[in-house]
């Protein structure tokens, strides 16, 4: 159980994996996560489910190492196993015909915008996919985006790859253009999808928007993750994580991501000198 | 009981109280009068008996006495420790008309205690196994009860457990100083040794659901708790650091972040806390966060001294540690800074009024207001019940609080599913969580003797 069937680096520091837990694998849906421990002393930290097999009972996750946890995560082995995953959580996306569907899917949110696309597709939609990084070679999944999407547009902000600029602007000018999509989805980066809610207003398009908050429990005990939406408090984890994207408060969210920066530096650094006074002494 | 000094104390996060030695505890047992009537087994909620144990200790023999308090709490060691003693034994003991009660508590932690040093351990007793098989969602302090008493009658007991490790509001609630994770450890072993399956990082609800179960079990007992902070509905109450006594404490208690960095889960270390509330969350919280280094501390409650739901004791030991205690208070409002970090608690001045449904003074506002500067709110205000089950099992009756509405003995509206504890009734004590335990137990052996007959059908998978 919780074992490590593969691993892949997908960019610098971006992994994939594939873990076999059955009992999520039988149930998980589109849009639902998990919470993952790699160690016993790691922190909680919720995943996206980004595929999952429920005859083989493997799920797949991506992330990005950016804390302890994440990197000590990215160094499990295949064949070694996870402490601790609990899950499917949070309600699963409501994949129902609109017509016409925009995905947003920017840096390690794009895995995340994938079994959406898909399942969006597999019911009827014509999915326009506008995915984006900061640079090409931080440029994930596009082919499994392409494979589920009618319609892709890639984005970099330094112009490496496709166009030059955010995944925001691109759905501006897609929307400016006069398409008229009946849903714009979107996962990402929090400042992005400030971005893209605020096109989507301006064109007065419904967007749904997957919050990616600080989580600790992930099952509505600690709150943790609370969001303002609507002008009501409300835990993302166990009633999210999708929200109408125009109702959220953006730059609360922001703020609450980066409550604890100095304490992950901090961690993160002796982390580092820990895994290099290891390598000196091999 | 004797307790490290207060100066020596707030340095870490070792146990306050020390607990009794041999001679203290023959002392304190020596004044039982042994009466026949025995009123304070009434006050036990497991039905401990009392004056059994406190004679076996008063003769020295700690082993018997040890074996007669597990009978009745198969966690003597936590329920010495953590029972509010002065509202169920020792209320009703005798002695409490003269003066000074029995110390119960203290006695029973002291056997536990004794027992665990010297590798005691209670003879299991051979079972003859039984085909039926009970879940039970939730290992805290009614879901122990309830397996355990199954288990010891032969049932194949599995329980599921949400979270990393067992133990519930034991593990992540109660902090480290009045309730040591490692006796917690130590206890629930016992069920293992009983043969009781824990299966953790299982949410009933998600990856399984009540349905799924009665397929496999013959029945299921939900002991989720009220594990669902109340938010205070103000202005400003998502700035940073403003946390839910639930986030601030599992943080620190589930997840260690008082040993971060060691631990990779941090927590924001305040200089100048506020704690909302006058509970024994309230009292916890503000006690942990002296620990992580706070120079002040204040408990904001909108009543008096005298109506605070907290323990005396708990009361004293925060006041013996620096906690500043505001009474008369309600908060209006957060302010922050311009990076969203609180920087101040906005307060009306109560007074308090006619009595409430709880029978206790209604605070009512003056509107006179004023305000305190600090980097640390939490919010203990209280709990609502565990959302989880309810939510996705709507053939569970609730009531409007969302407490899940059972008979006397625990059955609720759906057949063959049990609830007890703070699920049903909403805010209680541990020792109060473990009589709904037994309760449901008493009911499920019963119920499942009748139903035999029917024979219900469950595969096990």
């Amino acid at each position: 159980m919780n074992k490590v069937l593969s691993k892949k680096v997908l960019a610098p520091n971006v992994k994939e994996m594939d873990v076999y837990v059955p009992r999520i694998a039988r149930v998980a849906k589109p849009g639902q996560f998990v919470i993952v421990m790699p160690d016993e002393k790691g922190e909680r930290i919720p995943l996206t489910l980004v595929d999952w097999n429920s005859f083989e009972g493997w799920i797949r996750l991506v992330f990005l190492e950016i804390g302890v946890t994440t990197y000590k995560l990215g160094l499990k082995e295949v064949g070694e196993s996870l402490y601790y995953i609990v899950g499917p959580l949070g309600n699963p996306t409501y994949v129902g015909k609109f017509g016409t569907v925009i995905i947003v899917g920017g840096g390690v949110g794009i895995p995340a915008a994938y079994p959406i696309a898909r399942a969006f597709k597999e019911v009827g939609n014509y999915v326009i996919s506008i995915i984006g990084a900061r640079t090409s070679k931080l440029l994930i999944y596009e082919d499994r985006i392409r494979e589920v999407s009618n319609e892709v547009h890639v984005t970099t902000d330094d112009g490496s790859k496709g166009f030059k600029g955010f995944t925001s602007d691109m759905l501006a000018n897609l929307l400016e253009s006069g398409l008229k999509p009946d849903l714009i989805w979107m996962v990402g980066p929090a400042p992005m999808m400030k971005s893209c809610s605020a096109i989507a207003k301006k064109y007065g398009v419904k967007a749904v928007a997957s919050l990616n908050p600080i989580m600790v429990c992930g099952m509505g005990m600690c709150g943790a993750c609370r969001v303002t939406v609507a002008g009501r408090t409300r835990f993302a984890c166990f009633e999210g994580p999708e929200f109408d994207a125009d109702k959220v408060d953006w730059d609360e969210l922001i703020k609450r991501l980066n409550m604890y920066r100095k304490e992950e530096q901090e961690a993160l650094n002796r982390f580092r000198d820990a895994l290099a006074s290891i390598a000196m002494q091999r | 009981m004797p307790k490290r000094s207060p100066e020596e104390r707030i340095r870490d996060f070792n146990e306050v109280a020390l607990g009794y030695d041999e001679q203290m505890a023959v002392k304190e047992a020596s004044r039982c009068i042994q009466c026949p009537e025995a009123p304070c087994i009434k006050g036990c909620p497991v039905g401990i008996n009392i004056p059994k144990f406190i004679k076996f200790i008063r003769e020295r023999k700690f082993e018997e006495a040890y074996r007669v308090v597990k009978e009745g709490s198969p966690i003597p060691a936590i329920t010495g420790r953590v029972c509010p003693q002065e509202k169920q034994c020792e209320k009703y003991c005798t002695l409490a008309k003269l003066g000074q009660p029995i110390a119960i508590g203290a006695l029973e932690r002291f056997v536990a205690d004794w027992a665990k040093e010297r590798g005691v351990h209670v003879d299991l007793q051979q079972i003859d196994k039984r085909s039926e098989r009970v879940a039970v969602i939730g290992s805290g302090p009614a879901g122990i009860v309830f397996a355990t008493d199954l288990a010891k009658l032969g049932y194949d007991v599995t329980v599921f457990e949400a979270l990393h490790e067992a133990g519930g509001v034991l593990v992540y609630g109660i902090p480290e100083f009045r309730l040591p994770k490692k006796i917690v450890r130590e206890e629930l072993a016992y069920m293992k040794d009983l043969g009781i399956d824990i299966e953790l990082g299982i949410v009933v609800g998600k990856t399984v659901s009540i349905h799924e179960l009665l397929e496999e079990y013959h029945a299921i007992f939900i002991a989720t708790g009220a594990g669902h902070p109340r938010m205070l509905g103000v202005p400003g109450e998502n700035l940073n650091y403003i946390y839910t006594a639930n986030e601030f404490l599992t943080r620190v208690n589930l997840m260690k972040a008082y040993l971060f960095p060691e631990y990779d889960t941090p927590i924001h270390r305040g200089r100048r806390v506020a704690v909302i509330g006058g509970g024994n969350t309230a009292m916890d919280a503000a006690r942990a966060a002296l620990r992580l280094g706070a120079e002040e501390v204040y408990v904001l409650y909108r009543r008096t001294r005298e109506e605070m739901p907290a323990r005396r004791e708990e009361i004293d030991n925060a006041e013996e540690e620096g906690v500043k205690f505001i009474f008369l208070v309600q908060p209006i409002g957060f302010k922050g800074d311009s990076q969203g970090n609180v920087s101040d608690v906005l307060l009306m001045k109560m007074a308090l009024g006619e009595p409430d449904e709880s029978g206790r003074p209604r605070p009512i506002p003056t509107g006179e207001t004023t305000d305190i500067q600090v980097d640390v709110v939490i919010n203990a205000i209280g709990f609502h019940p565990n959302p989880v089950i309810p939510m996705t099992t709507p053939e569970i009756r609730t009531d409007n609080r969302g407490r899940i509405v059972v008979d006397s003995d625990g059955r609720t509206s759906m057949r063959r599913v049990y609830a007890g504890g703070d699920i049903v009734v909403g805010e209680g004590t541990v020792i109060e969580a473990m009589g709904w335990g037994r309760k449901a137990a008493l009911a499920v052996h019963k119920d499942l003797a009748i139903e035999k007959k029917l024979s219900i059908a469950v595969h096990k998978r």
